[in-house]
Formats: C-alpha cells, structure tokens, sequence
C-alpha cells in the first residue's frame, strides 16, 4: 500500500527501533528504569525525571479509544484514504497515542476497545501503527 | 502589580482589510505600525523596541530583523517569541517587562499576514513532517482542526457538552459581529445554523471554525514616564501570565488546557479574581477553544462551560461575561491564522469607550487570552488582565 502523497515519519537514530519494530509487526514503548514512567512519544532522556536511564518495551497492541474526530476531506491527502479518523488511544500499559482508526466511523466510539495494525511503508525499514476494532 | 512601576497600551490599531491582494505582508505591517504610533499620539522614533511573533509565509526566526529593517526602527530591545496566536499577548506582558528592567520605553507590537490572498486553507490540509513529534502525528493527518474536534469530543464525552452549547458561542459572535463594518461575516447566525452547517471534523462544524482572513493589528506598550507625556486616554496592564501546555509524555487531557496555568498567573498578578472581569477577549480558533478557555480561566468550574454559554451569556452588552464583541475570529478576522492580536485590541477598545457603540460594555477591568498551536497537543497560552484609566 502506497502512503503517498501521505506523509511518512522521519526516521531518526533517537527513533529508528520504534520504526523498524513496527516493520516486524511490534508496537514499542519507553519505560524509564528510575521512575517507571512509561511515556510516549519516544526519547532518549525520561520527560518527567530526566534520566537517560530508559528501556525500549513491547506493547501487547490493545487499548481503548480516547478520543477521535473524522475528516470527510482533507487537502493533500488521498481519496481512497477518506474518510480521515484521527484519534488517541489509551493503550493498555498506560500512554495516550495518537494514530489513526482504520475502519468506518460508525464502528467506534469513546472506550470502544481497539487493537493494532501495521501498515507498511515502500523503501523503508519502517511501518505505521494504526487502530482497529477489537474482536472479542 | 503591587510595588512595581507601571506599564500601559497607548496604541492600538486593527487594519481593515480583511483581504489584502496587491499588498505586500510587510506593507501592513508597516500600515498597522503607523495606525498604532499614530493612536498613541507618538512618531516612527519615539519606538525603542519591537517585538514579532513572525511573518509566517517567511517562517523565519530573523523576522525582526526583516521588520525593523523595512520599517527603518532603531531598538535597544527585540523580542520575536512565538507560540502562535497566543504569541502577541505574551509580547505585551514581556514588553512591561523590559519597560520595568529599565531597558525601553516605547515597544511597539505588530502582526500581518496574507492566507487568504494566498489561498491556504488553513486547519485541513495535509503538512510537511518536520519536527520528531509531527513523525507520530501528522503523519496520520493530524491538523488544527482535527485535534480540536478531538477535544471537542472528548469534552462533550466527560461533561456531556452538546454541539449546541458550542454553537451558543458562534451565535453570540455573529450577533457582535453584525455592528462591525470591518467584519468578514456580518450576518448574525442562529445555534441552528450552526449545528446545520457541514461537519469538517467531527463533532466541530463549518461555522464552529474561525474566518481565514488576511491583514494584522499593532500595540504600543509605553512606560509611566512616556504615558505622562501623552494626551492619550492608556490602559494599565495589570497583570500577565504565560504558560505552554503539551502532550505530558502520553498523559495528555483533552479537556485541559495551559488556560489554568496562565489565567491564575496573570490574576495574581493584577491582584484580581475572574470575577472581578467585565469584559473578556478570548482567543476562538474554534468554539470549543473558547468553552474550554473559559473553565481554565476560572470563569466556572471546569466542565460547566458548556452551561456558562447558554442564554446569551457571552453576548454584550448585557450578557454575564460579553467576549469578542469585534466579532473575534469566528466572525471577524484572524489575521495571519493568529488571532492573540486582535483580542487585545478588542480589550483596549472596550476599556476606552472606543467599541461599535451596541456592544460597548460598561468595562474597567477586562482580560485579554490567547491560544497558541493546538489543544490537541503542545500549545501555548497567554493571558493579560488590562484596567481602564476610571476604574
Ligand atoms: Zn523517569
């Protein structure tokens, strides 16, 4: 599945095993090995203590919506990739992340548990977590 | 500000052009620099400092460079913090501030900017992945308006706030805006017309979105000795307070803003509580950054917002708390996608009488917020409390 014209993340050392992860069908995570934190976006220093004392975790990909709004158009982005739901979820080790919901927005509301999807980008060592429903 | 010297606004002006198509950006800024000096009763080289959040279509962190050069300034001070529209009510508080340290007199505050001559859609369309944060955002199409339809919904999800309340907020603006020659909308809409408009993202609206609209706005902030020697009615900046909320490291609240942080800085500072505030300019990129404002800045409790707007609340004169009665930027303009501007001038004009004379409010104290980025995720926020010279 091609993402362009869709944007692709810009893959940096600080970021580039959460990437590839993804590739190989994993969702990561930080934890900091100080305070416990367990935070997203990730970075090399924990945003609440500043340690530099921080571990990759794998995530078991499940969480609950949070919150998602969904645009009918969008300039810039594909056709076939609308409508557009834009979302957080709460994933079950704790962060709030925002993805995408792929499927129709009839299908979900605030609390509706999701699990996740990779969706591959061409070229590159990398794919991109998105959200479904999830099955009971 | 107890204990400190004083700081004042004796200069605003708004330019009138709400489309701009054969002038240059740095034209208005020239334009509304003029406007501004000239209400204050100053000239071009009273100024000696200048702050800019920026001229976006250059996005260049040089931008007072550019602008005191074109405007031929000579400065002992430069500021150019930008946290977006709330950028221009974050300069006034650090305007008082360098007046206070002694390091100016005259600072001069402007904003201009050309969208909608320039034909950006702003708040819809995809963007450019630039920062490591926009790598796990806008790659999923994240824009202002689909993070401020996350909060919205989030909201109406805790406190059980309706797209009806939301468009209280819209109404209230458009009955303001109808008194304003200068404003892009001028005719008055129902909460019907609202929540009947498209859906851009849901559950926010067409016409819970604010106007794209080209122009810009300057301030002069003056000390106590520039004031003395001035006819000009001025009003005090009695408080300010600034504050940048973010994502918290995957904790982010969706119904919270950095509104809690900057309003209660900037009472204390005047010595004042919310309710002590006739009037309130409150930066409404959409309707909920408005409802969720005026929960954070104490005006009710939070998640009660969405009852506060009801009945007319928010509509001047009468109304509990009359907000943006230009019409703001859901009605009236929102020059450059920056809106902080505006809400001070609107606050000014309110202190001093200077208001379309239907919704001019019997004001001595009034606040002037601001909203900067997206409450979706990193924004800023600024707040200033401003008192009329006959409180
Ligand atoms: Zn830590």
């Amino acid at each position: 599945m091609s993402w362009d014209p869709r944007p692709t993340p810009d893959i940096t050392p600080e970021t580039e095993r959460y990437w590839s992860a993804a590739a190989d069908g994993e969702l990561l995570v930080r934890e900091c090995d100080e305070c416990g934190l367990v935070y997203h976006y990730p970075r090399e220093l924990c945003p609440d203590c500043f340690s530099d004392s921080v571990s990759w975790r794998e995530t078991n990909g499940t969480g609950t919506v949070y919150s998602y709004s969904t645009a009918r158009k969008m300039g810039g982005w594909p056709d076939e990739d609308l409508p557009l739901i834009v979302a957080y979820v709460e994933l079950d080790e704790g962060p709030r992340v925002m993805t995408n919901l792929a499927c129709e927005p009839d299908e979900i509301e605030i609390g509706t548990p999701v699990e996740v999807r990779f969706r591959a980008i061409e070229g590159a060592d990398a794919a991109v977590p998105v959200f479904v429903p999830r099955r009971e | 500000m107890s204990g400190q010297s004083s700081a004042y606004i004796a200069g605003v002006y708004e330019h009138p052009t709400r489309e701009a198509p054969d002038k240059s950006t740095m034209q208005l800024h020239a334009e509304v620099a003029r406007g501004a000096i000239g209400d204050a009763g100053l000239e071009k080289d009273d100024v000696d400092a200048y702050f800019t959040a920026g001229v976006p279509e250059y996005e260049s962190g040089l931008s007072p460079l550019i602008v005191a050069d074109y405007l031929g300034l000579d400065v002992s001070y430069a500021d150019t913090t930008d946290f977006g529209g709330s950028s221009y009510i974050s300069h006034v508080g650090h305007a008082v501030s360098a007046i206070r340290d002694g390091k100016c007199d005259v600072a001069l505050i402007t904003l201009a900017g050309r969208p909608r001559s320039r034909g950006q859609a702003t708040g819809s369309g995809a963007r450019d992945v630039r920062s490591v944060q926009d790598s796990f955002e806008r790659i999923y199409g994240a824009t202002n308006i689909t993070m401020y339809g996350m909060a919205a919904k989030r909201h109406m999800h805790e406190y059980g706030t309706t797209p009806e309340q939301l468009a209280e907020i819209r109404a209230a603006a458009s009955h303001h805006a109808q008194y304003n020659e200068h404003a892009m909308f001028q005719e008055p809409v129902t909460v019907e017309d609202v929540v009947e408009s498209r859906v851009v993202a849901d559950p926010l609206h067409l016409l819970d979105c604010c106007v794209i609209s080209d122009g810009g706005g300057a301030i002069l902030v003056v000390s106590e000795e520039a004031r003395s020697r001035l006819e000009r009615e001025c009003v005090e900046v009695l408080g300010h307070g600034e504050s940048i909320g973010h994502h918290r490291a995957g904790r982010i609240d969706l119904t919270r803003t950095a509104a809690e942080q900057s309003g209660r800085r900037a009472f204390d500072e005047a010595g004042l509580e919310p309710s002590d505030i006739d009037y309130a300019s409150i930066y409404d990129s959409f309707t909920i950054t408005v409802l969720e404002a005026i929960e954070d800045l104490g005006f009710c409790e939070k998640g009660d917002g969405g009852k506060f707007v009801e009945n007319g609340a928010l509509k001047a004169p009468n109304g509990n708390l009359p907000f943006n009665t230009d019409g703001g930027g859901l009605c009236s303009n929102h020059p450059a996608n920056r809106g902080g501007m505006t809400k001070v001038i609107e606050a000014v004009r309110q202190l001093r009488g200077e208001t379309n004379e239907e919704v001019q409010v019997d004001a001595d104290l009034a606040l002037a917020h601001g909203t900067g980025g997206s409450i979706g995720t990193r924004h800023g926020a600024a707040t200033v409390v401003l008192g009329g010279e006959d409180r």
